[in-house]
């Protein structure tokens, strides 16, 4: 039967044979075959973070034009259609090629170094997921490189979106491009989900791992269930404008509001799904700045998954303006009422481990401690809008704006600058300029105030949302210019931020392994970490394994130099799901070409299917089949027989 | 817990065992496609409600022919069973025997329906219940062709020998892939076929 081993417990001391062993077991093949076919988690999730932020950028060039435009009244710098593809592209951009991608990055970085394992459990698939993303992001990019991005909105209600109403190839990239994308994330969620039941080290019990994983956990399992939802819409829509269906066909016994229910079942969930694990970076890291461990663990970890559970009945809150029956609305509006409950309690978790603590005002703890003003901020105005009277009144007005840039860009935006900061020298082995740092966040938050703070007013004053101009008597003029004024600061903020990363990168202070000195496993290992991540798989015994002794909680000791050493291939530990006690050593897949092969397949089967382009479809459908066989193949009996038993995934 | 941790036992090198890691991607991939066709029936109901109109517009579907060839698809299911019964035993011939009837059995399932897909009378552009129609049971076929491509990938590997008796976790992988797709389609048969005769 199957092949068993004792696996060997010891040391693997540095720069030792055993040492190089790894090395050359784990480091990727020079070249551009070790580049296309890297599946190394710590390259990929740079990858996601460097793409994110390149999206962001663009993303930011496109809403200073658009603030441009609306700086003053009756200004013609853009036409009303191309505004159209600013604002959409802006939020197309933003939710789906940012904010989710980033935290994607950072959750493929860390989870195996947090987890205290080699790799994540489908390493290829991961490969796969990034290079989706990519070329997803470029197909949808490419629509508006040649005028056609997306111009009804980022979520797209037909008819405006329909076939008699927007014509043009625009939606239908659009549509083409999200179905791609979907795939990617969703491959990705898989990826996270079997990860953490799968490839914890011994002894990282559920109740020890740190936030983030459970916010990413919780946000892959959403993904899984609502992508699909999405996904169908925007591929029923693109039956509906190019085969002649009836599914948004009004006139024909379609449902205008079967595409808002089927988007917002996505789309509401979606929303926690790029808030959790970013809340989930400040939890593990402002613990750091404080120098106690989270106040509440359990609490915020219940809270995160309460969240997730509540956030699946409240889309209907994007719909209370639509006419459906009061009970509905009744429902709905409490349900989004109750959802601030564990938000709050997380708050208060935050907050008092500031209180408790002996908090250290470090670049990063600026951003951690202001992103919990801002949640508050964006939280309070999301509750006043749950109120389904008070949403009549402010539905489709700049007051939402404001809202929405409040949980979004305070949730994500700023926690994710403060990751960066955090675990830059975890990346890079250099630290960032504390001064810079500090310029750049006072920028930032300043911008970010001035910019989206008057909106709010702007909302109760009337103005509407997506308009491309505006009469000059309609009192929103100053506002306008403070507006735009703030998010030409936002935008400085950034860069400065930018420049210092690119310094700091080249001649930043070495980091040493644990800068911060904090407690989780990633701050651990040399910085950055080599490929193997782990010399041994490392034996846990509580969620805060390089402050036990000060924190003496117990006689228990985590293991970190001395465990599993895995020498004899590409190997990790496959553990159980609940208590992470081994039960198997897994074989990992090293570097391989399918990932890119199948993600190029599937993006000119896309292509084709949006020039109409049958033929190529059929072709590029059948390289997908192919190269998924090509992927998938066993290799051939060797003397070990469960060799054949790799995990090509 | 990890004061109860056994390190020093023996483990399975590999990636095997019940829990394996392809099984619990496979599982992955149940509950997110499980979920998009959970989309498209309740899209179903929900139009097939709000239109208005007479549902289906031809009456409901005749049920000789399609009772049949979902008779042959499920029964397929079973067969499958049987490959990967037979491949643990090392009976290879007998487990490609009920590879190939499989497979046979799962074309036979395309053929019918293409052949009522034909002579249904309608298109999916014709109206809204077209539409759904062609669109869900379009979703299915895409699935069974898949599931057909992958039965075939596993019978050319068992046959070269690359997919072997104390390794069959490909075949139990495909096997739950296909499965699932007999699954999905008693759902879907439930709600196209079925249903409209309750209230006919």
């Amino acid at each position: 039967m199957t092949e068993q081993r004792i696996p060997h417990i010891g040391c693997v001391a540095p720069n030792s044979e055993d040492e190089k062993r790894l090395r050359d077991i784990w480091e990727a093949e020079p070249g551009l075959k070790g580049k296309l076919g890297s599946v190394d988690h710590k390259v990929i999730g740079l990858r996601y973070i460097v793409t994110a932020f390149v999206f962001l950028i663009l993303g930011g060039v496109e809403a200073l034009i658009m603030r441009l435009q609306l700086a003053r009244p009756d200004a013609g710098l853009v036409s009303p259609d191309a505004y159209n593809q600013l604002f959409s592209m802006h939020g197309v951009t933003m939710i789906f090629l940012y904010a989710l991608p980033v935290l994607s990055g950072f959750s493929n970085y860390l989870w195996p170094l947090m987890l205290g394992t080699r790799d994540m459990a489908f390493p290829r698939l991961n490969a796969l997921s990034y290079w989706l993303f990519l070329f997803a992001g470029l197909f949808l990019y490419a629509g508006f490189a040649f005028g056609h991005g997306a111009n009804a909105g980022w979520f797209n209600y037909v008819p405006v979106s329909g076939p008699i109403f927007d014509p043009g190839p625009n939606i239908d990239i659009y549509a083409l491009g999200m179905v791609l994308l979907g795939i990617s994330t969703t491959v990705g969620a898989a990826n996270f989900v079997v990860t953490l039941f799968r490839l914890r080290a011994p002894g990282m019990s559920l109740n020890r791992v740190p936030i983030i994983v459970w916010g990413t956990l919780t946000a892959s399992v959403a993904n899984l269930i609502v992508i699909p939802s999405v996904s169908l819409t925007f591929f029923l829509l693109w039956l509906d404008r190019n085969l002649g269906t009836h599914f948004f066909d009004t006139g024909a016994g379609g449902q205008a509001l079967l595409w808002q229910h089927l988007f917002w079942v996505f789309g509401h969930p979606w929303v926690y799904v790029v808030v959790l694990p970013a809340m989930g970076i400040v939890s593990d890291a402002l613990p750091t700045f404080c120098r106690r461990p989270l106040v509440g663990y359990a609490a915020v970890a219940m809270s995160t998954v309460a969240t997730m559970i509540i956030g699946f009945e409240v889309w209907i809150h994007h719909m209370f303006a639509t006419g459906l029956p009061p009970l509905v609305l009744a429902f709905f509006g409490a349900a989004s009422l109750i959802i601030a409950i564990p938000s709050a309690i997380t708050v208060f978790c935050w907050i008092a481990t500031i209180w408790a603590g002996r908090p250290q005002f470090k670049v990063p703890f600026l951003f951690f401690a202001s992103f919990v003003l801002l949640f508050v901020i964006g939280g309070v105005s999301g509750v006043m809008t749950a109120a389904v009277s008070l949403d009549w009144q402010l539905n489709e007005t700049y007051f939402v704006v404001a809202h929405l840039h409040y949980v979004l860009l305070g949730i994500n935006v700023f926690p994710v600058m403060g990751g960066v900061y955090y675990w830059f020298p975890k990346w890079t082995g250099h630290k960032t300029n504390e001064v810079l740092g500090r310029w750049a966040f006072g920028v930032l938050f300043t911008g970010f105030n001035l910019a989206f703070f008057p909106m709010h007013i702007l909302g109760v004053l009337g103005m509407p949302r997506r308009i491309y101009t505006y009469a000059p008597g309609m009192g929103w003029s100053l506002l306008n210019l403070l507006v735009t004024l703030g998010a030409f600061l936002f935008a400085l903020g950034v860069l400065i931020f930018l420049i210092d990363l690119l310094i700091s990168a080249r001649r930043g202070e070495p980091a040493g392994d644990n800068p911060w000195d904090a407690a989780s496993l990633e701050w651990s290992m040399s910085s950055p970490p080599p490929a193997y991540n782990f010399r041994v798989i490392p034996i846990i015994a509580s969620g805060h394994p390089l402050w036990e002794d000060r924190l003496n909680q117990s006689e228990q000791r985590s293991k970190l130099h001395e465990g599993f050493t895995l020498l004899e291939g590409r190997e990790t530990l496959g553990t159980s799901p609940l208590d992470s006690e081994p039960n198997a050593i897994l074989r990992m897949p090293g570097d391989h070409l399918a990932p890119f092969a199948l993600g190029l397949a599937a993006t000119v089967f896309f292509a084709a299917l949006a020039l109409h382009g049958w033929l190529w479809a059929g072709l590029a459908l059948a390289a997908c089949a192919a190269t998924l066989i090509w992927w998938f193949w066993p290799p051939k009996a060797e003397k070990a027989p469960s060799d054949r038993e790799a995990a090509h995934v | 817990m990890s004061e109860d941790l056994v390190l020093d036992k023996p483990l399975p090198v590999g990636n095997t065992g019940p829990r394996h890691t392809g099984l619990w991607g496979l599982w992955t991939l149940v509950l997110t496609e499980g979920s998009l066709f959970g989309y498209l029936i309740v899209s179903y109901l929900y139009l097939g409600v709000a239109s208005g109109q007479t549902w289906p517009p031809h009456g409901p579907p005749d049920l000789l022919k399609p009772g049949i060839s979902t008779t042959i698809l499920l029964a397929s299911s079973g067969v499958m069973m049987l490959v990967e019964h037979n491949l643990k035993r090392a009976r290879i011939r007998s487990a490609l025997g009920f590879l190939a009837l499989t497979i046979l059995m799962g074309a036979v399932f395309v053929a019918m329906q293409m052949h009522e897909w034909a002579h249904k009378g309608y298109g999916p552009w014709t109206h809204l219940y077209g539409s759904l129609y062609f669109t869900i049971t379009g979703f299915h076929m895409a699935h069974v062709l898949a599931g057909l491509i992958v039965l075939a990938t596993l019978f050319v590997w068992i046959l070269m020998g690359r997919i072997r008796p104390d390794g069959p976790k490909p075949v139990t992988i495909g096997g739950l892939y296909w499965h699932f797709v007999d699954a999905v389609w008693i759902v879907v048969f439930s709600t196209l076929y079925l249903a409209p005769h309750l209230h006919g």
